[in-house]
């Protein structure tokens, strides 16, 4: 079962959501690993201290000219949509960083002189920590696309009973790559009017996808009701609150879990799971049904 | 004319608020909100749509029933795993598809359309602290950084027209292609930051980023009272970079009720953290203006 925790912007408690679930499965039994996809800013592994055993380089192919072909047509320059290719009369110019790798200058060149060498844009790095599997993937600095390396992290990981995946903040081509074919998501908002007006956007993010959804209300009590009306009008599944507390805020920035400020933090996040697992079940009757 | 840029590595830090109140207390500026995922800054300024664009840059592939033959060379080709064999015929995954058009360019049947798609809004709104530009990304949408560069485009021209001097930039979070959009050729950067492991974790990778592309760059820690300890590491930390701790605010609960009364900070209170906040501003404004470089356009004074 896979089950990803999102957020349509930041610091509404997703990584919390997403760690402290996996470690409640973990205590219960369950075979859980945990994908941090927040390739941009991953910090699972904060909370989780993972033993690493693993780290493989993610590349993606770029074209490499070989010049004693290369006839200078211009042919590749013009099916590239990224601007990765500039040919001027003695020269052609790749700009590696704009590639996306879809292979039509390789495909296309009339003398063959292009070929396609491997650049690294990220690693991802696996372990063990608290009794969750953890596979984290990492964009080095400088790189601007997220979508390749959250694509083959989401392959990387082998079959367990759970897998929860922590997706980066927004709504666009990362969190989808991030999010799609997961069996449930878990959108994390806060009562806050940025908090409502990001998790409409998420909300809308997950009935494009056709994707089951609950809501999780963090700091429940620190802002005003119009977030919650908004869930009792459209319908939405509210699975967890859990209170503004200084203490899980503080726990939070040394890098604790909350179950080490409450067990009950345990034992709701489990009950909470095991609501979703009968959600899931439910759904699939129905369309077996239909 | 200057462009200040404010990020922080993570969200939820107070970036926004903090932007909000800058806008309130500059006079002569554009205001750009270049968080297309999720934009927040037009919440706290009261805008008024006056003009709404489409963004259209990139085009997409759709298959033409009638023509096609099912090959699957299209398939083939595709890197992205957008086409796919389902129920009897060739699929375009609208979500998956990049745009790249290979698949059109060796479609036998000539059976593959490619054509522009609108891939979000953006705007001009009027507010009461002057003109904001920003966007709204359609979902699941990808040219996050394209949008980005053509919102500050958008504001440096409306900067040049009306002879403001400043451009301030409420930026997206993470070090991605929308983070990278928002900071090259910037004047100044802002960091927000707070004191968690996480926060400190990004603003270390955002850091790098920085001093990867040479821009001048200061830091503010927000919620500074939540882990004293570890707001003393970071600071150390930052200076030793060679770079300005810029102010320290703490843990405001003034700062969510004036997100709800739709107001920033300044409008709304006067405390520690507004008085803080006129600090960074008046810090900033004079970085930039000693900076090499720096022409006030106007008579106007940004103080």
């Amino acid at each position: 079962m896979k089950i990803s925790v999102a957020s349509g912007k930041g610091g509404t408690g997703k990584t919390t959501i997403a760690v402290n679930l996996a470690v409640a499965l973990a205590g219960k039994d369950i075979d859980v690993a945990l994908l941090d996809c927040d390739v941009e800013e991953p910090n699972g592994h904060i909370f989780l201290n993972p033993e690493y055993t693993e780290s493989v380089p993610v590349t993606v192919p770029v074209p490499k000219v070989d010049f004693s072909r290369c006839t200078y047509c211009g042919e590749c320059a013009e099916i590239c949509q990224y601007n990765a290719i500039a040919v001027i009369p003695d020269n052609v110019m790749v700009f590696p960083k704009l590639c996306h790798g879809c292979g039509g200058c390789y495909h296309l060149c009339p003398p063959r002189a292009i070929s396609e060498v491997n650049r690294e844009i990220g690693k991802i790095n696996s372990g063990h920590g608290r009794g969750v599997e953890f596979v984290e993937g990492r964009l080095n600095v400088g790189e601007s696309q997220a979508p390749p390396l959250t694509k083959r992290l989401k392959q990387s990981v082998s079959k367990h009973e759970v897998v929860i995946i922590d997706a980066p903040p927004g709504t666009s081509c990362p969190v989808v790559e991030a999010v799609s074919e997961s069996d449930y998501v878990i959108l994390v908002s806060e009562p806050t009017p940025f908090g409502l007006n990001d998790l409409i956007l998420a909300v809308e993010m997950v009935r494009r996808l056709g994707l089951p959804h609950g809501i999780v209300v963090n700091r429940a009590d620190s802002g005003d009701d119009r977030m919650l009306k908004y869930c009792e009008s459209e319908m939405l599944d509210i699975l967890m609150k859990i209170p503004f507390d200084r203490r899980l805020a503080e726990a939070y920035s040394t890098g604790k879990l909350m179950s080490e400020i409450d067990r009950v933090y345990n034992e709701n996040l489990f009950n909470m799971y095991t609501s979703i697992k009968g959600k899931i079940s439910d759904a699939r009757a129905c369309d077996y049904q239909r | 004319m200057r462009e200040l840029v404010i990020i922080s590595g993570k969200g939820g830090t107070g970036k926004t608020s903090i932007v909000g109140s800058l806008a309130a207390l500059g006079k002569s500026k554009v205001v750009v909100d270049c968080d297309v995922d999720a934009s927040d800054l037009h919440l706290l300024l009261n805008n008024n749509v006056r003009e709404i664009h489409d963004f259209i840059v990139s085009c997409k592939a759709s298959i033409n029933r009638q023509r096609c033959s099912d090959c699957g060379l299209c398939a083939d080709y595709c890197r992205f795993d957008a086409i796919k064999y389902e129920q009897g015929e060739y699929r375009i995954d609208q979500f998956a598809c990049e745009g790249c058009g290979v698949c059109r360019y060796f479609c036998p049947e000539y059976a593959i359309a490619y054509e522009p798609v609108k891939s979000g809004e953006w705007f001009i709104s009027h507010t009461d602290h002057g003109p904001l530009v920003h966007a709204r990304l359609g979902i699941a949408e990808s040219n996050s950084g394209r949008l980005v560069s053509l919102l500050r485009q958008k504001a440096r021209e409306i900067a040049d027209k009306n002879e403001y001097d400043l451009v301030l930039i409420d930026g997206p979070p993470g070090i991605g292609c929308p983070v990278i959009a928002s900071i090259t050729g910037a004047s100044y950067v802002l960091i927000v930051t707070e004191p968690s492991q996480s926060a400190f974790h990004d603003l270390n990778r955002l850091l790098e980023l920085i001093e990867h592309f040479k821009i001048n760059c200061g830091v503010v820690i927000n919620k500074s009272d939540i882990n004293l300890t570890l707001t003393d590491h970071i600071k150390k930390d930052v200076q030793a970079r060679g770079i300005r701790v810029v102010a320290e605010i703490s843990f405001d609960p003034m700062m969510t009720e004036a997100q709800i009364n739709s107001q920033t900070l300044i409008e709304y209170t006067v405390n520690d953290s507004t008085r803080k906040i006129e600090q960074i501003w008046k810090t900033i404004y004079n970085e930039m203006q000693s900076s090499p470089g720096f022409q006030q356009n106007s008579k106007k004074e940004i103080l």
